[in-house]
């Protein structure tokens, strides 16, 4: 029975000796009929000709063959008997070759899994397919924000459904914990945009303009952008996956079995978290980006620190700041509305946790974009 | 069986250490060809540790296991792969692979280590699944549409896909309703008569262990007290005792020994 566990050899003896006896056809079967040496059995039978003979008799007596090397000879066995032969066994059939029989006796056949035949409207099904199943999509997302906002709006006086301990937690997790990056971020792309910029005021002598360049850019729009996309990176990935997996453990219907609901433990605490997260780590990435234009500033163009303070004192209006934090908390509500719906639907399978986290932070990255532009639309009309 | 002198699986002064909590210590353990092996223990004694350790899939701090004559423990990665191809293993929540059908779960081991024609991976993939006992509908399904009865057969049917020798079952009837679970020990005794298979089990199910077990060992004071199922259950040690002879015991008419 070891021999299973040793590496087979290569070369070994012939699997079936091939002998002619008038219209028999005589098969001494020798070696190891086994899964491990199928791929050389294989094409050994396969190249046998049944064409001149009447009758095929199989001496099997020196093998032991397990199911594998039972299915090829039964698989033989069959194509013989289609090939008009009589099959006998020298003593006897293995008997593996038994046990298949049984087993597949009430089989009545093995499914077809033949793909559907494409025709000419399958495409244009396919494409209504599509629009119904994004419209269902976009229903369900409303649903979902729906439900949210009941499920707030009725306890909103009502200390529990904030959740404080579980709140913190998350503004943690997805504000404290992200500082380092965001900063780094906001700092790099502020030193960007001011050398760009310089290199192009410069031409004109208009260098002190650099400085509007950084604080209005920064202020209005990099810095929260830039800081709701690394935070979709994050915590979009994060709140998909960790209630994805919940839902694959059974963990989401075990505490709706408990009369808990899951969008009031799962889902407000981590947008409420978010909401607050967010537009605490903008201004922090505002403040970042302001003194990484500094420091270009002051080495590259040799701007005194004085002068650049003043300038940006100067340059930022009464809405500036407030342009870009307005937006923060609108855009932390969507990424966590994309990272926690996407979560809840993972059903079944590794894969699909692995899609539905990918699907969420695509999401909230678009989102998070489009709704950008339509505040860029929505401040030029009135004005700010 | 024939005369082998060499056993199935071998272990020697087996010693699990995690942090400062001791598992095994000094552990024994030898399993011989063709036999039903039943590994019996507290929740908490290291049934499953002891298992990977055997699989090869936890090195032990001390001791040495063999199966099938070879020492495992100082393998290489390639020896350690062919060794694989020759058992088959389940795992307690059966462990199938949830983006793949039952069909491809099965077929999976194949095209890792076999060279097979297209036409003989499927058949033998559904030979597989017969056997066990699964309808040819289950064949194309996920494992999340499975029961929990399906799922232990379609693990069955995956450590059978080598063909193999030896198999491992970690709680092959854990959470059936009885008699699906004395469908699968049916199964399970069938395999072996009929395919000359050598079983090591671990399980808690009682009737599983006085239907199918030769021998049985079991986990106390961190060693393994092995013999076979009509001399263990008058072992003195007061947890076998308890064990074999408490309120769930009696039903099976064991009668007290000494």
């Amino acid at each position: 029975m070891g021999q299973v566990v040793r590496p087979e050899p290569k070369n070994a003896a012939r699997h079936v000796t091939m002998q002619a006896r008038g219209d028999e056809l005589v098969l001494t079967l020798g070696d190891l009929w086994r899964a491990s040496t199928l791929g050389v059995l294989e094409p050994e039978l396969a190249a046998l000709e049944f064409a001149t003979f009447r009758r095929l008799h199989i001496d099997a007596r020196q093998i032991v063959p397990d199911l594998a090397g039972a299915w090829v000879l039964r698989e033989l066995e069959r194509r013989a008997r289609a090939a008009g032969l009589e099959v006998s066994y020298e003593l006897s059939r293995p008997a593996t070759l038994a046990l298949i029989d049984a087993t597949l006796a009430d089989t009545v056949d093995t499914p077809s899994s033949s793909p559907v035949e494409p025709d000419a409207t399958s495409a244009i099904r396919g494409i209504g397919r599509g629009v119904f199943t994004m419209l269902d999509h976009w229903h369900r997302g409303l649903a979902f924000l729906g439900e949210i906002s009941r499920r707030f709006g009725r306890g909103i006086f009502d200390r529990r459904t904030w959740h404080p301990i579980s709140v913190t937690r998350h503004v943690h997790d997805t504000g404290i914990k992200a500082i380092p990056i965001v900063a780094l971020i906001a700092f790099l792309i502020s030193v960007i945009i001011a050398y760009m910029g310089a290199q192009q005021l410069r031409k004109f002598g208009a260098d002190i303009f650099v400085v509007d360049l950084v604080t209005v850019g920064v202020l209005r729009e990099m810095g929260v952008l830039l800081t709701a996309i690394i935070v979709a990176g994050r915590s979009g990935s994060a709140f998909a996956a960790e209630i994805g997996a919940m839902n694959l453990n059974e963990e989401i219907d075990a505490l709706r079995a408990t009369g808990v609901q899951p969008v009031e433990v799962l889902v407000l605490p981590r947008c409420l978290g978010l909401v607050i997260a967010l537009p605490l780590l903008t201004v922090i990435a505002d403040a970042v980006g302001i003194l990484g234009g500094a420091l270009l500033c002051h080495v590259l163009l040799d701007m005194p620190l004085v002068q650049y303070f003043q300038r940006v004192d100067e340059s930022i209006g009464d809405w500036t700041f407030w342009v870009g934090i307005i937006k923060a908390p609108v855009f932390a509500l969507l990424i966590a509305i994309a990272g926690t719906y996407r979560g809840m639907q993972v059903r079944g399978s590794s894969r699909e946790l692995g899609r539905l986290t990918t699907v969420a932070v695509v999401q909230a990255i678009f989102l998070v974009i489009l709704a950008d532009a339509l505040f860029a639309v929505l401040f030029m009309e009135i004005d700010i | 069986m024939a005369a082998v002198e060499v056993n199935a699986v071998e272990a020697r002064g087996i010693v699990n250490r995690f942090g400062t909590q001791l598992v095994h210590d000094q552990l024994d353990l030898t399993v011989q060809v063709g036999e039903v092996f039943g590994i019996v223990g507290g929740s908490g004694s290291g049934k499953s540790v002891l298992l990977r350790t055997v699989l090869g899939l936890h090195r032990p701090n001390a001791g040495e296991v063999r199966m099938f004559g070879t020492e495992l423990t100082h393998l290489d990665d390639r020896e350690l792969r062919a060794l694989k191809a020759g058992y088959g293993v389940t795992f307690q929540a059966g462990a199938l692979f949830s983006s793949l059908t039952v069909l491809q779960n099965v077929q999976l081991p194949m095209l890792e280590h076999l060279t097979l024609s297209p036409h003989a991976l499927d058949e033998l993939a559904h030979l597989k699944l017969r056997l066990v006992g699964l309808p040819a509908d289950a064949a194309q399904k996920y494992p999340a549409q499975l029961s929990g009865g399906m799922i232990k057969r379609a693990a069955l049917a995956r450590a059978l896909a080598l063909d193999p020798t030896l198999l491992f079952l970690d709680e092959p009837t854990a959470g059936l309703d009885p008699i699906s679970a004395a469908a699968i020990d049916e199964l399970l005794l069938r395999l072996r008569a009929e395919l000359g298979l050598t079983i090591v089990m671990i399980t808690h199910d009682l009737d599983t262990i006085f239907r199918n077990c030769f021998r049985v060992g079991v986990i106390v004071d961190r060693k393994l007290v092995s013999d076979t199922l009509d001399k263990i259950v008058d072992h003195p040690h007061p947890w076998i005792q308890s064990y074999f002879h408490g309120d769930r015991a009696r039903r099976f008419g064991v009668h007290h020994g000494t």
